[in-house]
């Protein structure tokens, strides 16, 4: 029998008039879940603009907030919520962010929001589609906690590839390889994770797969479980620091986008995913390496030697973020310098675009790749004003979430 | 028979009212409800494709939102076309009322700027007495317009 679709409210301002609103429909129904409107009267919506008491004047945005009001009292129910306004729209953008918050602190249900274009795709939003019908739907699959059998995870992302091979709670097999051909890459990474290991793929009990090549990777090796990274990073991440229970913020910077998480008992609440540009990634660390002639895995540990308010650097767009770093280089400033500097704009940028939209719990958990990156993880802290945790095997996170969730299935949870 | 541009556009008091006299509303073709369950207040009756706010750029910079764009690919050509328009200021939500403030704002400036045709400006009323005058002033106009009373 098939699985009843999540339903999503929607409370947005402009996707229809933008092109767009067949986009979000064609994103929802590839994951089985549908939109709807929050049925709300005129006078709903006089009464809640009143006791909201944010001044919004765009018709549709006081509409959002009733309907916001509508869900969190309870007369109208959702399993999720789905919050979109036009990019560049100042007014919508404080009422997104504040209702984002008000859903999230007065009520329990996954919310994500989202500023989009007439540019904005299916594509665009299926990660987010699937990650809130995955909370909304696996509730107790994500509850899981330790990891049991022995299972496999493989990660296909952007950049690289990783598997990770897990038996009775414990690491035993780790495979890594940049991402060129994605099964081909997927078989190199999982060559290397059971070789450590000492197991073929036979004696995997359970296999998950995240990234963006987690569908055909999964289809290809027979994964029991296919899941986006939000949430898997997520579980991974509150797992490997030992924080699965209470709040928490996870900030994955990756190769082609980054992911900011709060989280709550190891379930993500709000999450972005995003960046304006490449100038906000992992991307940008890897051009600066390239320019200053070192390897990636050496650039953190250049950057903790230099300091960052020497350099003016601003990676907003990758193309002005790399003037910025040929021109402080002909300026004679120091590789160290630079190096820290390029590692303090794009967390400003995370800071900045991604940061805003979700509420700052801590422990702050940095992942992904570059959470290797001590200049760039120092520059976090240092805007955060906390101690960021990088647990270890950070690099390996959606491998690990993967292999630990994916374990919930050999007894078939 | 005179085009005229109403504002807000989804009003079907005004839209009413300017057929009577035998002239042509134009507008959003439809009419607010006491329930809303469409995206957005005036949701448009047909599926805009991504296309609309690439022909919104002419009345809007592409910095603008794509929302702003998309409504005044709907609305843009209207304006261009009236022979006359009428704005109510801060109208009641249940007389008509537009999803995006900022298309409001464009809109009523663009109208305001078309000193080649006769434009009606008036507030919305909020007592008896002020309704009355109301009525009796769109009435007039229309009737300046040429036409009549169910004409």
């Amino acid at each position: 029998m098939k699985e009843q679709p999540v339903r999503i409210a929607q409370l947005s301002c402009g996707p229809e008039h933008s092109g767009v609103q067949k986009e979000i429909y064609d994103a929802a129904a590839m994951v089985n879940a549908e939109m709807f409107f929050p049925d709300v009267t005129l006078a709903d919506i006089r009464r809640s603009y009143d006791e909201f008491g944010l001044e919004a004047r765009s018709g549709d945005l006081k509409l959002a907030i009733a309907r916001a009001m509508a869900l969190v009292e309870g007369s109208v129910e959702a399993d999720a919520v789905f919050i979109a306004t036009c990019f560049r729209c100042s007014e919508a953008a404080i009422v997104r962010n504040e209702l984002r918050r008000y859903i999230h602190e007065n009520s329990d249900l996954p919310v994500v929001s989202y500023s989009f274009t007439e540019r904005t795709t299916s594509g665009t939003l299926l990660t987010r589609m699937e990650a809130l019908t995955t909370i909304a739907r696996r509730r107790a699959l994500l509850a899981r906690e330790k990891q049991v059998g022995t299972t496999l995870g493989v990660d296909s992302g952007s950049s690289t590839t990783k598997a990770v091979v897990m038996q009775d709670n414990e690491i035993i097999g780790t495979g890594w390889t940049p991402t060129i051909e994605v099964i081909k890459s997927a078989e190199t990474a999982m060559e290397s994770a059971f070789s450590e290991a000492g197991l073929k793929i036979g004696d995997m009990e359970a296999i998950g797969t995240t990234g963006y090549g987690r569908f055909l990777v999964g289809k290809n090796i027979g994964a029991d479980l296919i899941q986006e990274e939000l949430t898997v990073n997520s579980k991974g991440a509150v797992y490997l620091a030992d924080r699965q229970h209470g709040e928490a913020t996870v900030i994955d910077i990756g190769g082609m986008d980054n992911k900011a998480i709060s989280v709550q008992d190891g379930i993500p609440g709000t999450f972005t995913m995003g960046g304006i540009c490449a100038g906000a990634s992992g991307r940008f660390l890897e051009m600066t390496a390239k320019r200053i002639g070192v390897d990636i895995t050496e650039l953190g540990a250049i950057a903790m030697k230099g300091n960052s308010k020497e350099v003016p650097m601003n990676s907003y767009c990758i193309v002005f973020g790399t003037q910025s770093l040929v021109n402080a280089l002909a300026e004679g400033h120091s590789k160290e310098d630079v190096a820290a500097a390029a590692c303090r704009s794009v967390a400003e940028q995370v800071f900045e675009q991604q940061l805003q939209e979700v509420d700052i719990k801590e422990p702050v958990i940095m992942v992904g790749g570059t959470s290797l990156i001590e200049g760039l993880v120092k520059e976090m802290g240092m805007l955060l004003q906390t101690d960021i945790v990088v647990p270890h095997h950070s690099q390996y996170i959606g491998s690990v979430g993967s292999a630990l969730l994916s374990s919930g299935f050999i007894r078939g949870e | 028979m005179a085009k005229v541009f109403i504002y807000p556009a989804t009003s079907l008091v005004l839209s009413d009212l300017v057929e009577r006299w035998g002239h042509e509303p134009l507008g959003a073709a439809l009419a607010i409800r006491e329930r809303i369950q469409t995206a957005s207040l005036d949701s448009p009756p047909l599926q805009m494709t991504p296309e609309e706010p690439k022909k919104g750029l002419k009345w809007a910079a592409v910095e603008v939102p794509a929302g702003v764009r998309g409504r005044m690919a709907l609305y843009g050509p209207m304006i261009e076309e009236a022979d006359a328009a009428i704005i109510i200021n801060d109208a009641d939500l249940a007389f008509g009322c537009m999803g995006c403030s900022r298309t409001n704002e464009l809109v009523m400036y663009l109208l305001r700027k078309r000193t080649d045709i006769p434009l009606l400006d008036i507030k919305y009323p909020s007592s008896e007495e002020e309704g009355i005058a109301f009525v009796a002033s769109i009435k007039e106009f229309l009737a300046a317009l040429g036409g009549g009373e169910d004409a």
